[in-house]
């Protein structure tokens, strides 16, 4: 039994690595139309290990609010201010441009400076110099992004943040992993040959908690990244499912149906006091809370099929808050309590929809057929889903005004269930 | 990279070998190689799964029924059929389905110390938690009409995969009819 257990550490050590580098490649399926065309001139380098400026080219291009000059129709690449000639870059179409440098300062050690610069003004109107280990060039990179995205959109970049998903291969074998928002650096959080569900990240970043079929009965377990510990919170008779952090981290939303049908409660994660908030004879499950804290979305079939209600997170009247179409589910807030993103379902196809929580009104913003479990990033301006063409399952994003979307493929399998970082 | 996938065969071969040949004590593999966990800075082994992998429970509805007599194999018996299904959104038995469900009944009845499992299960659209409820209601009204014929609390054991486990890979009503269901897997005495 022992060796046998060895071989089976062995063997799964051996899965793992192959895990860890099975990358999520991006691609862009439609952008906006006005994009801003903005040039990323080749960073100057002597030595750096990672391709700065391509990452800053791939994530502003990803983004979609941009339009990024072809590296080929560069007539020149300076890499100092002094070397631009402003009227060539005017001449090739360009509104803004960006010059750097990642000069090597030591062992592993790198200075990495940029310049934004307003094309039709000749000025410079972003400058940064940073230091950076060649370990955390990728991480700099997305830094930079975020700088040069919030400079010209106003609205916070998320291009260095994480997410965290579900993938499943082909020997059905379930992983929770977590990779930077460009999909690189997987990293496996728990793996199963039975199902994993439900990914949410606590609000410091630093735990995720997920469903776990691991003894063949549902548990919520919390784990924490950076040490891989977890701790069982959860795993009462029936489902233990969907958890969901409060937004001050004292307390996890979760639905169970020890009591017969599904139910929403809220468990005190330092006294493990559960209190009941909605107690339908229905289907209640997919809890989310408002980012004050003061109420609960939830999904509730009570009235025949499911639907979006809410309540406030210390109990009470539960309201309803959708009203068209048969079929509304994992409702989830954006970071400023404007916006509600949910799954909105007609017949055979899925959709993302936004309700606008001050009119109530839903745009539907992907043509389906089979989105799922969308989630607000940190910005509020886009919305991480998963999707499936065919039998492949991807994750997407999409604007909130439904323009722009792109998609991250998993090369090998399904990925499910995406949560952006806090 | 070739190698790799030679790893992950063997691995799940390990895996399955331990779901045929072990029996329940596979819990303490479980929390063994959760010790074994590291942190997710660490690039090769970050949480290793953290054990939760290797439970050998795994591959679900072992036949271990076609074990228990002839009459579970003869496809003439109802008792030969252990699948329930169900239409798009609902967790009512159709009627097709209530003699398989009387039959299973009846032989719990008879032997009271057989316990079983029902897995309730949904198609693949739709909600994943949702779907979780969806598929213990499913689950659940199989449990409640042989509770009614007299099996008792004890014998049933009520689990829902929702869209986890699909019986069939697939994309159109021919998969997701075959994936609404709830199976009666018969446990080991």
């Amino acid at each position: 039994m022992n060796l046998f257990r060895w071989m089976l550490l062995t063997a799964l050590l051996g899965f793992n690595i192959e895990a860890s580098f099975a990358e999520l490649n991006i691609e862009i399926t439609k952008g906006v139309e006005s994009a801003t065309p903005l040039a990323i001139v080749p960073f100057g380098s002597d030595s750096s290990p990672v391709n700065v400026s391509g990452v800053v080219n791939a994530d502003l291009e990803r983004s979609g609010y941009f339009k990024m000059m072809d590296e080929q129709s560069m007539v020149n690449q300076p890499s100092a201010a002094s070397a631009i000639n402003f009227k060539e870059w005017q001449g090739l179409g360009q509104n803004y441009m960006v010059i750097g440098q990642v000069v090597s300062a030591g062992p592993g050690q790198y200075n990495v400076q940029f310049q934004l610069f307003d094309v039709y003004k000749s000025s410079q109107i972003l400058g940064y110099k940073m230091a950076s280990s060649g370990a955390d060039l990728r991480k700099t990179a997305h830094y930079i992004s975020d700088l040069i995205f919030e400079k010209l959109t106003g609205k916070k970049g998320v291009f260095g943040g994480r997410i965290a998903y579900v993938t499943t291969n082909a020997q059905r074998v379930h992983q929770v992993q977590v990779a930077d928002a460009d999909g690189y650096n997987p990293q496996t959080v728990a793996a199963s040959i039975e199902p994993l569900m439900s990914p949410a990240w606590s609000p410091d970043g630093k735990k995720i908690a997920y469903v776990s079929f691991e003894r063949k009965t549902a548990a919520i377990y919390i784990q924490t990244l950076s040490s891989g510990e977890r701790v069982k919170v959860a795993e009462f008779p029936g489902i233990n499912g969907a958890p969901a952090w409060s937004p001050d981290g004292s307390r996890l939303a979760l639905t169970l149906s020890k009591d017969g049908s599904p139910d929403i409660y809220v468990l005190d994660l330092s006294s493990r006091a559960l209190t009941k908030l909605s107690k339908s004879m229905a289907i209640d499950t997919e809890p989310n809370w408002s980012p004050d804290g003061s109420s609960v979305v939830f999904t509730s079939n009570r009235g025949g099929n499911p639907q979006i209600y809410i309540v406030s997170s210390h109990g009470g009247q539960e309201k309803r808050l959708t009203f068209s179409g048969n079929y509304n589910a994992s409702a989830s807030f954006s970071s400023d309590g404007r916006n509600l993103v949910m799954v909105q379902g007609n017949g055979n196809n899925y959709r993302i929809a936004v309700m606008d929580m001050a009119s109530h009104s839903v745009n539907v913003l992907t043509s389906g057929p089979s989105d799922e479990s969308p989630s607000f990033a940190p910005n509020g301006a886009m919305i991480l889903y998963a999707a499936k063409k065919g039998r492949v399952g991807f994750l997407s994003a999409v604007s909130l005004d439904g323009k722009m979307t792109q998609n991250l493929v998993l090369n090998n399998g399904e990925v499910r269930e995406p949560s952006w970082a806090p | 990279m070739k190698l790799n996938k030679t790893l992950l065969a063997f691995a799940i071969c390990a895996v399955f070998l331990t779901a045929c040949t072990d029996d329940e004590k596979d819990a303490s593999l479980t929390d063994g190689s959760q010790n074994a966990s590291s942190g997710i800075n660490d690039a090769s082994t970050n949480g290793l799964g953290n054990g939760s992998g290797i439970n050998g429970a795994g591959f679900s509805g072992g036949d271990y029924a076609s074990t228990l007599g002839p009459e579970f194999n003869d496809p003439n018996n109802p008792l030969s059929k252990r699948t329930v299904y169900f239409m798009l959104d609902s967790s009512e038995v159709m009627p097709d389905f209530i003699p398989v469900i009387n039959a299973h009944a009846q032989y719990l009845v008879a032997n009271p110390n057989q316990r079983i499992t029902l897995e309730g299960n949904t198609d693949e659209r739709g909600a994943p938690e949702y779907n979780i409820a969806l598929g213990e209601q499913r689950a659940k009204s199989v449990a409640s009409m042989m509770k009614v014929q007299g099996v008792s609390d004890s014998q049933l054991n009520v689990v829902s995969y929702g869209e986890e486990k699909p019986a069939v890979m697939g994309n159109d009503e021919s998969a997701w009819e075959k994936n609404r269901r709830t199976e009666i897997v018969y446990l080991p005495k």
